[in-house]
């Protein structure tokens, strides 16, 4: 267990005393994809923000190449190569598209205000090299084409892609994706899930997050199982689609929505 | 044609820095056109405008915020030079500069309270900054002068050249304003000008992309209030009087007029927002009494038809029109 890249242990957090996240722990090994599944409400958006600094957690340890982070302010998170996408798709609609993805390179960009102002010939050496980077980005996802246009004109599907190259423009260490097919059609479903599984070829370690069972399954190397804010089963897809406290959990709350 | 091809990436790959030298060489030979000192008077005063609109826009234009206060930092730039040259016979150049230091502390201390807290707390926060700055123009004679002000302020000058004349001060300020305008477009070209965009637009994913909200606010801040100083610094030398009317909450009204006729986040925009404010009274010179009203109007028209601001607004309707259209064309191929 000690190789892990991320252990959590014991995470907790509380909205207004009731509990959206209950002593959770896991861990997430190098190169592999991990899924976090559960229903609505299970507090899986909570995690995910707990570990990247959006909101601070009550209790618990998030411990990052051993180093605990838990608490830490979400810019510094980011600093230690830690990107996501949100669920609500979190784009900057004025931005070109091409800016919006540089902005997945702000840590690269890294320049104080001061030496921006004077903009040195090295500075002006290094944007123009990220700039490279985005559109070389860009590219993969099919959207170099549309790299001048502001952002919010595309199609829900592309304004998803956007963020998705936004979070991996930088290379990062970690990538957290939350509920990446959320409202995109099947073809475009198939497309996302092709490209994380190229990601993880390529030894991408990503935290996937999704309602949908039947689409981790293809993707995804461990499976944690949340409701009500506890860790209720993990194991590989196969065992965890078995289990029975899974097929309760989602059954149970499927008849209750349907 | 090898020529032409590769005069052709010249100007796309330097057009920012072309349009800069193209409006440097047109400011220098205005005055041969235009050598009423009447009208170069105005010139120079949307030169002064410019430098303090320019910081403004990055603040409320990138990074989103809003700030009612800073004819309060123009103020204290030109109170500062003011009272340093005048009346301690400090030499001029060291007392702008002592200022501007002075106004960056002054502003980190209003900012790192503040800038926590948003929209109109932060509207308050300012005006109530530039009230009581105002007050204390108004009020603590001894030093400031009083209602009437301060004269006797000396112009500037370097080595044996004095800004005294309409003429010399035109060329004195435009070269601080384009300065200015060239620090603001390096600025926004960096990843720190798509942070404050960023955090202009959503901080939360500003922040998990890296960007440090807090210090980026207060860094964005401190450097409008430094060029608002520095502007006011250039006015008490140019005017050589400082009054308190020329600082008040209505002037910051009007300041952030200019950045929304300019556009938010358009530097260029800015140069616009300025002249056109400026100019304004002088064409409707026979409407001088209603000048707060016509603001007003401006302010809520293209707060409700252009939120972005007059410039880039316009610009925004272009640009997402023409993507559209290049959607639809995609779409029918
Ligand atoms: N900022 C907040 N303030 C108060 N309660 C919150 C907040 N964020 C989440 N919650 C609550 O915490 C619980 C977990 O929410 P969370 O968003 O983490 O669930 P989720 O698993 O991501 O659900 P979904 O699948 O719908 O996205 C929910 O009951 C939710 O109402
Ligand atoms: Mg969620």
């Amino acid at each position: 267990m000690g190789g892990n890249l991320l252990e959590i242990s014991n995470l907790s957090k509380n909205f207004g005393g009731l509990p959206a996240l209950s002593e959770v722990s896991f861990g997430v090994e190098t190169g592999q994809v991990t899924a976090l599944i559960g229903p609505n409400g299970a507090g899986k958006t909570t995690l995910i923000n707990c570990l990247t600094g959006v909101i601070r957690p009550d209790g618990g340890a998030i411990r990052f190449k051993g180093a605990d982070i838990a608490g830490l302010p979400a810019h510094r998170v980011a600093r230690l190569g830690i990107s996501r996408t949100f669920q609500n798709l979190r784009i900057f609609p004025r931005l070109t598209v091409l800016d919006n993805v540089l902005c997945g390179l702000t840590v690269q960009a890294g320049a104080s205000l001061l030496e921006a102002l004077f903009l040195p010939p090295g500075l002006r050496h290094r944007e123009r090299r990220l700039k490279l980077t985005a559109l070389e980005a860009l590219d993969a996802f099919g959207l170099a084409d549309k790299a001048g246009w502001p952002v919010g004109v595309l199609a829900y599907g592309d304004k998803k892609r956007v963020e998705m190259a936004r979070a991996f423009v930088s290379q990062p260490v970690l990538t957290l994706l939350d509920e990446p097919v959320a409202g995109l059609n099947a073809e475009e479903t198939a497309t996302v899930a092709t490209f994380i599984r190229q990601m993880r070829l390529a030894g991408k370690t990503m935290i996937l997050v999704e309602h949908d069972m039947e689409m981790v399954m293809g993707i995804s190397d461990h499976v944690v199982v949340l409701d009500g804010g506890s860790r209720i089963a993990q194991g590989t897809p196969d065992a965890v689609r078995h289990n029975p406290l899974v097929i309760e959990a989602y059954l149970g709350r499927m008849s209750a929505t349907a | 044609m090898i020529g032409w091809e590769k005069a052709k990436f010249f100007v796309i790959r330097h057009h920012t820095g072309l349009m800069v030298c193209g409006l440097a060489l047109f400011l220098a030979l205005t005055p041969l056109v235009m050598d009423n000192p009447y009208n170069l008077g105005i010139l120079n005063l949307i030169g002064l405008y410019v430098i303090v609109v320019l910081g403004l826009n990055l603040f409320i234009g990138f990074a989103g915020q809003i700030s009612l206060g800073h004819a309060a930092f123009f103020g204290l730039g030109a109170y500062g030079s003011a009272i340093l040259t005048a009346t301690y016979g400090f030499p001029a150049w060291p007392a702008m500069i002592l200022t501007a230091g002075a106004m960056a502390l002054v502003a980190l201390a209003l900012g790192i309270p503040t800038l926590r807290l948003s929209g109109h707390y932060l509207a308050m926060a300012t005006l109530g900054f530039n009230y009581v700055v105002d007050s204390i123009f108004v009020q603590w004679d001894a030093v400031t002068g009083g209602p009437s002000g301060l004269s006797g302020v000396p112009p500037l000058s370097i080595g044996g050249l004095t800004f005294d004349s309409d003429l010399k001060f035109h060329y004195l300020v435009w070269t601080f304003a384009l300065v200015a305008l060239t620090l603001c477009l390096n600025l926004v070209r960096t990843g720190v000008g798509r942070g404050l965009a960023a955090l202009g637009a959503d901080e939360v994913a500003a922040a998990a992309l890296g960007v440090d909200v807090q210090r980026q606010k207060n860094g964005v801040f401190v450097l409008s209030a430094v060029m608002a100083s520095v502007a006011g610094s250039l006015y008490a030398h140019y005017f050589g009087y400082v009054n308190p009317d020329a600082f008040s909450v209505f002037k910051s009204l009007d300041l952030v007029i200019m950045v929304v006729v300019g556009g938010l986040g358009s530097v260029w925009g800015t140069l616009f927002g300025a002249s056109f404010i400026t100019v304004l009274p002088h064409f409707l010179g026979f409407l001088e009494t209603y000048m707060d009203i016509i603001h007003g109007v401006i302010l809520v028209v293209i707060l409700i038809f252009l939120p972005q601001g007059f410039v880039s607004g316009l610009v925004d309707i272009i640009r997402i029109r023409w993507a559209r259209r290049r959607l639809a064309m995609d779409r029918q191929s």
